[in-house]
């Protein structure tokens, strides 16, 4: 198993001479503060209370350190503090029925005798597992369980899981609201399933995991493209879940994820603006990954289960192994797309066979596959149909509607990178 | 992120002088106090009957006023809370722990960010 936890924090605060107490607790709370959430939520067993108690041991922090200097371990410090804060509000408000937990979890939480024992590094992984497993129960719809893992597992916020969906934040608010309340009324029980439970929950746990890798690999929002510490964090927990499991489709995803990963370097110019596959240097394609993807396929396609993220990978690898765009195979590549069609229908497969389908067999094809796709609906509000249906018009000189679907495209896209890219070719129609 | 949190409630609910409703009045202010404490509070301000108020609009450049809202509803705008938080979840709880939420509605507006476009209608 790859340590999911890094200790970067004792680094960056050692190496840290001046004593930058703002800028130093700025760098806890971003390594730390997901790690301190999900031990608190083992501890507290309330996702709302450990929000809190984050929240105070922050607010306690910003008071303390600036005097006291930043204590040894910051993780322990924070955990101790927050569980400390929340017991304490807990025993205030006990009369007050709706503000206290049963008594028993109270009890419990209160007879932990020596924290520090809890607060090791073997405790942390299974902490963070622990909690995307509670995220991801099968008692919570599907789309409640991605809302949920993404604010509670990540620490996106509900603006940011709101545009990554396409959706209105008050019904991924509503979402988030409504599970939680569901894990506290059925009483779930915060633990890692039993190997026999663990097929059925997977699927939602690998669903998740790619949502968090793409978030951070195509950011929606931000003014950079990427966000290096979200794909970092889902390929852990790919690794994590591989090691766990040896699931064929959890190997799958890992793939995909490391195939992408691949292109992380030359997806962006030293501007930081976007390039295209076509456009890549491809000698720069990390290969190391490649090659660790291409293993991963084997020993995925051996078996006999073969799902949407194994046939993702496949189409990656598709492009992975081509020396050049032209030389793609995009026959294999539309194949495999209807495949993956068949598994997991949907908008954006079509939108993406679309796009295959134009590549191998130009402009005027293209353009009637995207139209097609578009007409079913489900992607009016998607930028990217709209890019990829501009795209073609401008190579197919069609410049008066090339610029409406521009214009369409620059009204959905929120990402500053891609904004950018839209605006320049837009530019160039003139 | 700021958010504004709206407290609507029926007059006649919160100061019927039950013990029920004196308990959560007496409660308001400590909940602001505890807000302040974590460093949510923006600011919290109550509002006076909608009977003291009188409504102002100008047209073809002239002012007209009235008298009061135009209300239809029995529920009224008591007065706001604007916090800080993380996002609309947190501010949601810390909505959810507004003693009036157990008499009346809080509704919870993001204030909006001005470096965006405005809404399209």
């Amino acid at each position: 198993v790859t340590d999911p936890v890094t200790d970067p924090v004792t680094d960056i605060v050692t190496e840290v001479a001046t004593p930058d107490i703002r800028a130093q607790l700025d760098a806890v709370y971003r390594a730390e503060s997901r790690r301190v959430r999900a031990t608190l939520v083992r501890l507290l067993r309330d996702l709302d209370a450990a929000e809190e108690a984050v929240h105070d041991a922050f607010a306690q922090a910003a008071e303390r350190w600036p005097q006291e200097g930043l204590p040894q371990n910051p993780y322990a410090w924070l955990v101790s503090v927050g569980r400390f804060r929340t017991l304490d509000r807990w025993r205030r408000h006990r009369r007050l029925a709706a503000a206290a937990p049963t008594l028993e979890v109270l009890a419990e939480a209160m007879a932990v005798p020596d924290l520090s024992e809890q607060l090791d590094h073997a405790h942390l992984d299974d902490d963070t597992l622990r909690l995307i497993f509670v995220c991801c129960h099968p008692a919570l719809a599907p789309e409640a369980r991605v809302a949920l893992t993404l604010r509670e597992v990540c620490g996106l916020t509900t603006e940011e899981i709101a545009r990554a969906f396409l959706a209105p934040t008050p019904t991924i608010a509503q979402r988030i609201v409504r599970a939680k309340a569901k894990l506290r009324d059925e009483a779930i029980a915060y633990e890692i399933p039993s190997r026999t439970e663990l097929a059925p929950r997977l699927d939602s746990v690998l669903q998740v995991i790619y949502l968090i890798f793409n978030e951070g690999y195509a950011a929606t929002d931000g003014p950079a493209l990427t966000r290096p510490d979200l794909g970092a964090t889902a390929l852990r927990l790919g690794r994590l879940v591989v090691a766990l499991s040896s699931d064929v489709e959890a190997i799958g995803l890992l793939a995909l994820m490391l195939l992408h990963q691949s292109r992380q370097a030359t997806r962006v110019d030293t501007a930081g603006e976007i390039v295209l596959l076509e456009d890549q240097d491809r000698s720069r394609w990390d290969r190391a990954s490649i090659e660790e993807a291409q293993a991963l396929l084997e020993r995925a396609t051996a078996s006999r289960r073969i799902g949407p993220h194994v046939l993702q990978a496949a189409i990656a690898a598709v492009h992975a192994r081509a020396p050049t765009l032209a030389a793609t195979d995009w026959s294999q590549i539309i194949a495999l797309y209807d495949v993956l069609f068949r598994v997991a229908p949907s908008p954006v497969v079509a939108l993406n066979r679309a796009v295959a389908f134009a590549a191998r067999d130009g402009a005027e094809a293209g353009l009637a596959a995207i139209d097609t796709v578009i007409g079913q609906g489900g992607l009016d509000d998607y930028h990217l149909a709209h890019a990829a249906r501009a795209d073609m018009l401008r190579r197919l000189g069609r410049t008066a509607a090339a610029r409406v679907a521009y214009t369409r495209a620059l009204s959905l896209v929120k990402q500053g990178t891609e904004r950018r890219f839209l605006e320049a070719r837009l530019a160039a129609l003139l | 992120m700021r958010y504004v949190c709206l407290v609507y409630f029926d007059p006649k609910v919160v100061f019927n002088g039950s013990s029920e409703s004196n308990a959560v009045l007496a409660e308001a202010g400590a909940y602001d106090g505890e807000l302040k404490t974590s460093g949510h509070l923006v600011i919290a301000q109550a509002l006076a009957m909608p009977q003291e108020a009188i409504t102002v609009a100008v047209r073809d450049g002239r002012m007209a006023t009235t008298d009061g809202p135009f209300m239809e509803t029995k529920e009224m705008l008591a007065g706001f809370v604007m916090v800080e938080a993380r996002d609309l979840n947190e501010a949601v709880r810390l909505a959810s722990g507004l003693p009036l939420a157990k008499l009346g509605y809080i509704e919870v507006r993001p204030v909006p960010d001005f470096s965006k476009p405005r809404p399209t209608l």
